[in-house]
């Protein structure tokens, strides 16, 4: 747990990720331009979704991620109240505007492969309904932070609510399976194993595993603006307290 | 390509939104970046800052 209790330093954690994120932006590139030529160039269209099976190498990833974004929030959420982690609440609130943008990517590339597909843009069936939900959910919380001036009382208000929704993401997980829904059901992540052809999956894997670093890298970056802010506010209110006591 | 038209706007709106959030990400860095540098050139400074400069002095003797 030592590396954890050293990462509560954000001295130590601005080192750290300096050195770090160059890396994760090159592996993430190299990983996603790997992973979209065989998804373009190598993998088959589908027998059924024929081209539009396309769309899934992005819409499947932004899926999992937007999800993996609010539980990450939760971990977080627990480190602020249980912990009092110093850089819990930087995480948390650093990861809203990117699971927002994911959940959005989600969305509209699940649109625009339901049209084709559907037949229509929009159903209002469960998983297409509680994805809505998390997507609402990231833009209260961003607007939860922008309201409340002090971080730290922000944090904590930010962090009950965060815990309180993510009863979300198992609604989100198994609405497929709990009602009767447009929506195909997991293909990927079974207990049985994955039913999709393996010039399918590893393109699959791929795009999703170099976007989850890009994800990572993102939240690193977004994590040091926010230390940074932080300290412009607390000097801010230093100089401020030294203009009236002279 | 058939349904070209669909994939293509998927795409697109992917590079737009992942675009627009790492620019904006950009520019917040360099505003408290340069917010920071301005109180600090002012001569407002961190506690933990103002006890490591101090050390350095003493370590160097001045």
């Amino acid at each position: 747990m030592s590396w954890f209790t050293d990462l509560a330093n954000p001295t130590r954690f601005l080192n750290l990720t300096a050195r770090l994120l160059p890396w994760l932006w090159g592996l993430s590139l190299l990983v996603l331009v790997v992973g979209f030529y065989m998804a373009f160039f190598e993998a088959p269209e589908d027998y059924q979704q024929g081209q539009t099976i396309r769309i899934m190498f992005i819409h499947v990833p932004f899926a999992w991620l937007a999800m993996a974004a609010y539980g990450l929030m939760a971990l977080s959420s627990i480190g602020t109240l249980v912990w009092k982690h110093p850089l819990a609440d930087v995480s948390a609130k650093a990861l809203a505007p990117l699971g927002a943008a994911f959940a959005l990517i989600c969305l509209l590339t699940g649109s625009f492969w339901g049209k084709p597909m559907w037949g229509t843009w929009w159903v209002w069936d469960a998983r297409l309904t509680s994805m809505l939900v998390l997507f609402l959910m990231y833009l209260g919380l961003i607007a939860l932070w922008s309201a409340v001036e002090d971080p730290i009382r922000a944090g904590k208000a930010a962090a009950v609510l965060t815990l309180v929704g993510s009863i979300n993401l198992p609604i989100i997980k198994y609405s497929v399976d709990w009602w009767n829904t447009l929506h195909q059901p997991a293909s990927v992540f079974r207990f049985d194993g994955p039913t999709i052809h393996v010039s399918m999956l590893i393109p699959l894997l791929l795009t999703a595993i170099g976007m989850t670093i890009l994800f990572l890298a993102l939240h690193m970056f977004a994590m040091r603006t926010e230390i940074l802010r932080r300290r412009v506010r607390t000097l801010t209110l230093m100089e401020a307290s030294q203009a009236g006591a002279q | 390509m058939e349904h070209f038209g669909f994939i293509f706007a998927s795409y697109l709106v992917t590079l737009v939104i992942i675009g627009a959030i790492s620019i904006w990400l950009v520019l917040d860095y360099r505003a408290q970046k340069h917010a920071l540098a301005a109180l600090e050139a002012r001569g407002v400074r961190r506690r933990s800052t103002k006890s490591n400069q101090a050390t350095v002095k003493m370590e160097s003797g001045s």
